[in-house]
């Protein structure tokens, strides 16, 4: 078995704003979770990127916090799964199972270290 | 008795909030409760005469409807986001003494992980007491905008659990610098204004002024701050002498001295002496002992530039800036003449934060035009000009070149 | 106690020629970060390159599946970790021990459902 991270990909507005659909994805969040929780390793969500803070390195060593993502996106990370599979073509048939209504999904292998 | 709540708005809106958080643990109710216990202190001190601790009776207040509030609604705990503390009070006393909570509020505002921008309304709103409209209008954006700030803001102390913490004696010396860097800037905000018909705007360097003295009662031994409201009263010292009566802008040369506010003066040259104790002395404490040079100089005349110079090569290294070097050298035009302030002058001209900056022309164009070189000067003003979109400063430019025609 | 997302965020034309000696000496940092703030670290994984990903987006009864991130920025997510901090200044003391040298890390709080 491998592992892999389903990266989540959504115009985050839409979740403050409670668009339509998001009711709909919090229930199929939870379907998946009981569903699949044998696979599924870890899988969180994000607070906004609003609520995030970066931390970069200057060339002298000391490091500079500031307010906001890292990257800024239209679609921002707003959620993940870290799920086991066989391969990926098997992870990426149980990421389908994941909502994301208002952006998109991303399957990601972790690294394995020897 | 409006003039009374007013007063207590101005000095005690800051304490009162700073401690109705610790009950509350949520600045949104925070805010409503203490805007109600300001209302209510309109009516009641009216009726019953101002009582004897205004703050203290304020705070009782606003924290007594907030425990209503909460016991009254008990979903209202679990839908709010809570504030992180490390001490949790879990009932207050309402004993005669009430904590001084505001190093923990200001320390919250001024947190390194919300935006510079950020930081200095949450200031202005919650130390201070400004109204959102009134912050707005500080900084030139729209209510709305501003409004959109501040929340976006207070979700961020929230949802990422910025602590209501007084820093660590390891981390203090850091989070004081951030939230000296907001006094700073609500001060040189006020001092000049960056755009807008008046040079100076008192709203903010009184707010800058009362922060400043808010810090030094908290930190009384801290040198930074000593410095940084020491550089405030000695520069304010010299307001009503800046412009003149048709608002035209004074050189410090022309001012009238004897104008100056010499209880202000006073203050700032002691605490410039207490902050220089320290070595190496702070940013701060060298723009005010500069500021203090002047201050003290009974004339233009007779003012020490070779001290000026001295104190700005020492800044020059605390603080090493594209600004101090172009203050420096205009201090050096001054002492040693303007051939000499010009040629340190052009040795800045590369210096790409400043070559935007209108001060350089000016000051190039003062000592052009000292030196008699009226051709270069005028082009000079000219580039000036086009670098500053303060009126009063565009006025006096002006004026400069329309000199040099005659 | 809150938990938080340190997602590493890595410029990929830098990370992707280090020598055998810098690979193995960075995930020695790693090594060293996790011995040190073990107690504080839930999980963690080191991701492979972006352009090992898949990305699934579901339309109107329709799914897409591509090869390839979602979004292409300069500074690709390369790993993260999920640890517990009393709050943010915490979250940040610990963060700022991750190693990430071709690029920074942001802070992110997890959602908390009620």
């Amino acid at each position: 078995m491998a592992r892999f991270l389903v990266l989540i990909y959504d115009d985050e507005q839409k979740w403050i704003d409670g668009a339509e659909g998001t009711e709909a994805a919090m229930q199929a969040h939870g379907k998946f979770s009981t569903d699949r929780a044998d696979s599924i390793v870890a899988g969180e969500a994000l607070e906004p990127t609003g609520t995030a803070t970066s931390l970069r390195r200057d060339e002298s060593g000391a490091v500079n916090v500031t307010d906001g993502p890292f990257v800024e996106t239209k679609e921002a990370l707003g959620g993940f799964y870290l799920i086991e599979a066989a391969d990926l073509d098997a992870a990426t048939e149980l990421a389908t199972e994941i909502p994301a209504p208002f952006g998109a999904l991303e399957v990601r292998p972790v690294m394995v270290f020897s | 008795m409006a003039a009374a709540v007013a007063d207590a708005h101005r000095r005690e809106w800051g304490f009162v909030l700073a401690a109705t958080v610790r009950v509350t643990r949520n600045i949104d109710l925070a805010e409503e409760c203490v805007q109600d216990a300001y209302a209510q202190a309109l009516r009641v001190w009216d009726a019953r005469g101002i009582p004897a601790k205004p703050a203290a009776w304020l705070t009782t207040t606003a924290r007594r409807r907030a425990l209503d509030l909460l016991r009254r609604d008990t979903t209202l705990t679990r839908l709010m986001p809570l504030i992180v503390e490390d001490d949790v009070v879990d009932e207050p006393s309402f004993e005669d003494e009430i904590p001084d909570d505001r190093l923990r509020l200001i320390c919250t505002c001024c947190h390194p992980a919300l935006a510079p921008e950020a930081r200095v309304a949450l200031t202005l709103r919650l130390v201070c007491g400004l109204t959102t409209a009134e912050v707005a209008h500080s900084f030139l954006v729209s209510e709305s905008t501003m409004a959109a700030r501040l929340t976006r803001a207070k979700k961020k102390i929230a949802a990422a659990g910025i602590p209501y913490r007084v820093p660590s004696a390891a981390e203090l010396p850091a989070r004081i610098d951030a939230v000296l860097a907001v006094v700073h800037l609500v001060f040189t905000t006020g001092h000049t204004a960056p755009v807008g018909p008046s040079l100076r705007r008192g709203d903010l360097v009184e707010r800058a002024l009362d922060l400043g003295r808010i810090l030094r009662a908290l930190l009384p031994s801290d040198a930074d701050v000593a410095g940084l409201l020491a550089l405030i009263l000695l520069t304010d010292a010299r307001r009503a002498t800046r412009v003149d009566e048709v608002g035209r802008l004074i050189l410090l040369a022309d001012q009238d001295r004897a104008v100056w506010d010499r209880a202000e003066i006073a203050e700032g040259v002691a605490l410039v002496h207490e902050a220089l104790r320290r070595r190496p002395p702070g940013r701060f404490a060298l723009q005010a002992a500069i500021a203090a040079v002047h201050a003290e100089s009974p004339t233009w005349e007779a003012t020490d530039w070779d001290e000026v110079v001295a104190l700005y090569d020492v800044l020059g290294q605390v603080w090493p800036s594209p600004v101090v070097a172009l203050n420096r050298a205009v201090a050096v035009g001054f002492a040693r003449g303007p051939a000499a302030g010009l040629a340190e002058l052009d040795a800045l001209a590369d210096e790409p934060q400043i070559a935007t900056y209108g001060y350089v022309a000016a000051a190039r164009a003062d000592f052009l035009r000292r030196l008699g070189r009226i051709a270069d000067a005028r082009e000079a003003y000219g580039e000036a000009l086009v670098l500053t979109d303060n009126d009063v400063e565009r006025r006096f430019l002006l004026e400069r070149l329309a000199t040099l025609e005659t | 106690m809150g938990s938080y997302v340190v997602l590493l965020y890595q410029d990929e034309s830098r990370s992707d020629h280090m020598s055998p000696e810098e690979q193995a000496d960075l995930l020695a940092q790693h090594g060293a970060f996790q011995a040190k703030h073990g107690s504080a670290v839930k999980i963690g994984d080191a991701l492979q390159r972006a352009a090992s990903a898949r990305t699934i987006q579901v339309g109107d009864g329709s799914m897409a599946v591509t090869d390839g991130p979602f979004v292409e920025t300069k500074e690709a997510l390369g790993g993260f970790y999920m640890i517990e901090a009393a709050d943010l200044d915490e979250a940040i003391t610990i963060a700022k021990d991750v190693p990430a040298p071709h690029g920074g890390v942001e802070v992110r709080p997890v959602m908390v459902f009620s």
